[in-house]
């Protein structure tokens, strides 16, 4: 029988959003003990039910609540209602990921220190460093069993990989592998083998991927400490006289709404709805919205820089055929200022199916330019683009009043425009991207543009004072003691590395804290 | 949508004897459009079959794709033959014709060229008419499990076990 707490019960821990970070945080907590109630939007989908069909599972799965876009990036233009894809389901967008896992550098904790003043960014440094991190980060490593770590083989190459392995060798580079991935390559955890499926972007039918769905949430359900309520859409926080916040509002699978009492709340809905729901529950006390005193709620967003090549080669590749993210070159990844950037970048392979492929090769492009390039689709190879983006404080996440979403509350707008540093750093990666594939005898290259973002971070970020940021050291709001931030909104600065090992560290991290201080009595 | 053309009633003969050509590639009669060979036949319930042939010859003209038979590009936009949509296809292709006879041509349909007919949609890029078509064509077209294997697109794997026993890492060439 599932563990059931009261509406009225006021010493639970609220976790909006089972993703990374919130899946984590709930499991992590109950198995300290602590009683958690995790609300999520979306409802339980496990691998039996994904479809290995990328429309289908993109219906399935995906957060389309409306949303607006603005600003000069191009998905404004190609993907006006759609800035991001992200997951609404319980495990959030773990169900989609396609599991890199790396770490930051040491010197991407402090980028304002590492790479000083940079024109219209808001550089900031973290609160804590690498070394902090250290013990955090072989947690999550060996909770999420990722590869190349704890003694883990790496993962087989695919097609696709071998292709971007002998293009990064005739390059000169030396650091490509089949990467660091929570993917199992060999039985763990009670999770079998990968079978190169070649759907991790639709959900892993064979549960080799590390997904909270089936990983943390089962686990933490298992203790009897947490319940986990599906279809439960968070609306607002609600706080006493004092500020303390003291339980959240959302509406049920009917749209019927509900105030679960709480002790603490942890706000992990990814890096739109996080500081929508804040900037939601604004209130007399907090005029501007919950915790946002330092005006930072919304700002800073950061997509990471992205992009991705393709190459088509006079002979087949079928990248398709296995792991979507397969292999990862880290070369480029360091600070070296003199390449017209600062930051680094990660290069990884990247496999679309037709259907993707021809939403995403070049939005909106039509022809036989367009088509000519899809009749090479089994000679193709692919590769994605992922790094370190400006934090800038006009790149932001704001309430539009014009535009309602199914419970009345007004929609998010995601602002954007690319920093000068990120066009620059885009462009050297299209550069080395398409020479890779050169280098092994592409007879055409594509630099396409970034999709809908999967990587959203910053919109409530980790600063040591309170004028800078929204949550301190440990993702505590700076203005309300018993409010945490506990998703990738969190981040200071993106860095190059995909996020969530670093989200699911820092979630392993706050449920140490938060569990210590609630049984010392300080929260 | 028929393989092979047949209509309550009436033999393939009969069918195309009661046909006009719409274009090259076409023939339409009261309430359908079959290709010209008579392998494949759409009935039309709401748009002039010749602007159903239309929509299919912008179709292609969109996504050239010279191994993809027209049957495809007619499952793609067949979903326009509805009381909601018809009106303002019509009134795009209407447009779409008048464009052709601007640039000379009797009809888009008579407009023999691909790059005439290309030139013709260019200059009506933005319009709405033209985006929604392209942007329908997006899944209607790819998004065909018919289309994928003319791509060499294999689909889902989960059913055959995956990849890892069926060319996962096969690439012999490099
Ligand atoms: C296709 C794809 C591939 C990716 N590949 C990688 C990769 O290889 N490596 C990597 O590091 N990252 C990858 N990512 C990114 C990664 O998935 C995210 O960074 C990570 O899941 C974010 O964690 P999160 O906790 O912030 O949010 P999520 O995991 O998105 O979880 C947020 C959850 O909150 C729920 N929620 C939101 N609002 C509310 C509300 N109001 N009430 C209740 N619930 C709410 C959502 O439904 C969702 O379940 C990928 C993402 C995608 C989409
Ligand atoms: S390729 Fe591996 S990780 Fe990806 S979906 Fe398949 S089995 Fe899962």
């Amino acid at each position: 029988m599932a563990t059931k707490f009261d509406l009225d019960d006021d010493g639970v821990v609220v976790i909006i959003g089972t993703g990374a970070g919130g899946g984590t945080l709930a499991n992590e907590l109950a198995q300290r003990g602590v009683k958690v109630v995790a609300l999520e939007a979306g409802g339980r989908h496990l691998p039996t039910d994904y479809v290995n069909d990328e429309w289908d599972a993109f219906v399935q799965l995906s957060w389309l609540d409306a949303r607006t876009t603005s600003g000069s990036w191009r998905v404004a233009r190609d993907f006006a209602g759609l800035p991001a894809w992200i997951v609404k389901a319980v495990g959030g967008s773990t169900v989609h990921w396609a599991g890199a896992s790396l770490r930051f550098q040491p010197h991407e904790w402090k980028a304002r220190t590492t790479y000083g003043h940079v024109a219209g960014a808001n550089l900031l440094d973290w609160p804590i460093d690498a070394d902090e991190m250290d013990p955090w980060y072989a947690a999550a490593e060996d909770k999420m069993g990722v590869t190349l770590t704890n003694g883990i083989p790496g993962l087989p190459g695919n097609n696709n990989y071998k292709v971007f392995e002998a293009g990064a060798k005739a390059l000169g580079y030396s650091q490509v592998s089949t990467g660091r991935m929570a993917i199992n390559s060999q039985p763990r955890d009670g999770r079998p083998a990968c079978i190169q499926l070649g759907f991790c972007f639709q959900g892993c039918k064979s549960y080799a991927k590390w997904s909270t769905a089936y990983t943390e949430i089962p686990a933490g359900e298992a203790t009897g400490n947490l319940e986990v309520r599906e279809n439960a859409q968070a609306l607002v926080i609600e706080h006493d006289a004092n500020g303390k916040v003291n339980g959240v509002v959302y509406a049920d699978a009917d749209g019927v709404h509900h105030k679960q009492m709480a002790r603490v709340v942890c706000v992990a809905g990814n890096s739109i709805e996080t500081p929508r729901i804040l900037l939601n529950s604004n209130s007399a006390l907090f005029p501007d919205g919950l915790a946002n005193g330092s005006g930072q709620v919304g700002r800073n967003y950061m997509r990471h820089m992205t992009g991705s090549v393709y190459g088509i080669f006079d002979r087949p590749v079928k990248m398709w055929r296995g792991t979507t993210m397969a292999g990862i070159i880290n070369d480029e990844a360091h600070h070296d200022p003199s390449r017209g950037f600062v930051g680094g970048y990660e290069l990884e392979t990247l496999s679309l199916g037709l259907p993707f492929m021809a939403a995403f090769l070049d939005p909106g492009g039509w022809g036989r330019e367009f088509t000519s390039a899809l009749d090479g689709y089994e000679n193709m190879a692919g590769m994605w683009i992922v790094g370190e983006d400006m934090p800038q404080e006009t790149n932001r996440i704001s309430l539009n009043f014009d535009v309602k979403d199914q419970f009345g509350l007004p929609a998010p707008n995601v602002h954007f425009d690319d920093h000068p540093n990120d066009v620059a750093m885009r462009n050297h990666a299209y550069r080395q991207g398409m020479a890779i594939y050169q280098a092994v005898g592409a007879t055409r290259v594509f630099p396409t543009p970034p999709y809908p973002s999967t990587h959203n971070l910053g919109t409530a970020r980790m600063s040591e004072h309170a004028r800078d940021g929204v949550v301190n050291r440990w993702g505590q709001a700076h203005e309300v003691s018993n409010l945490f931030v506990s998703d990738g909104s969190q981040f200071t600065t993106g860095a190059a590395e995909n996020p969530t090992l670093t989200i699911v560290a820092l979630a392993i991290r706050q449920a140490d804290h938060i569990a210590r201080e609630m049984n010392a009595g300080t929260l | 949508m028929t393989h092979t053309a047949s209509r309550p009633g009436l033999t393939r003969r009969q069918l195309l004897a009661r046909s006009i050509a719409a274009g090259a590639s076409f023939m339409v009669g009261a309430g359908f459009v079959a290709a010209r060979d008579g392998a494949w036949a759409m009935q039309t319930a709401h748009l002039e079959p010749r602007s159903m042939a239309t929509l299919i010859q912008m179709a292609r003209d969109i996504y050239p794709h010279d191994q993809l038979a027209d049957e495809f590009y007619a499952i793609a936009v067949r979903g326009y033959d509805s009381p909601e949509a018809a009106p303002a296809m019509e009134a795009g292709i209407a447009a779409l014709d008048a464009a052709a006879e601007g640039h000379g041509h009797a009809s888009y349909l008579d407009t023999h060229w691909e790059r005439d007919r290309v030139d013709i949609l260019r200059g009506m890029e933005r319009s709405a008419f033209f985006q929604t078509v392209r942007a329908g064509l997006v899944t209607g077209l790819y998004n065909q499990p018919d289309v994928w294997p003319v791509f060499g697109y294999e689909g889902e794997s989960f059913s055959k076990g995956g990849y890892l026993a069926r060319g996962f890492d096969d690439i012999a060439w490099l």
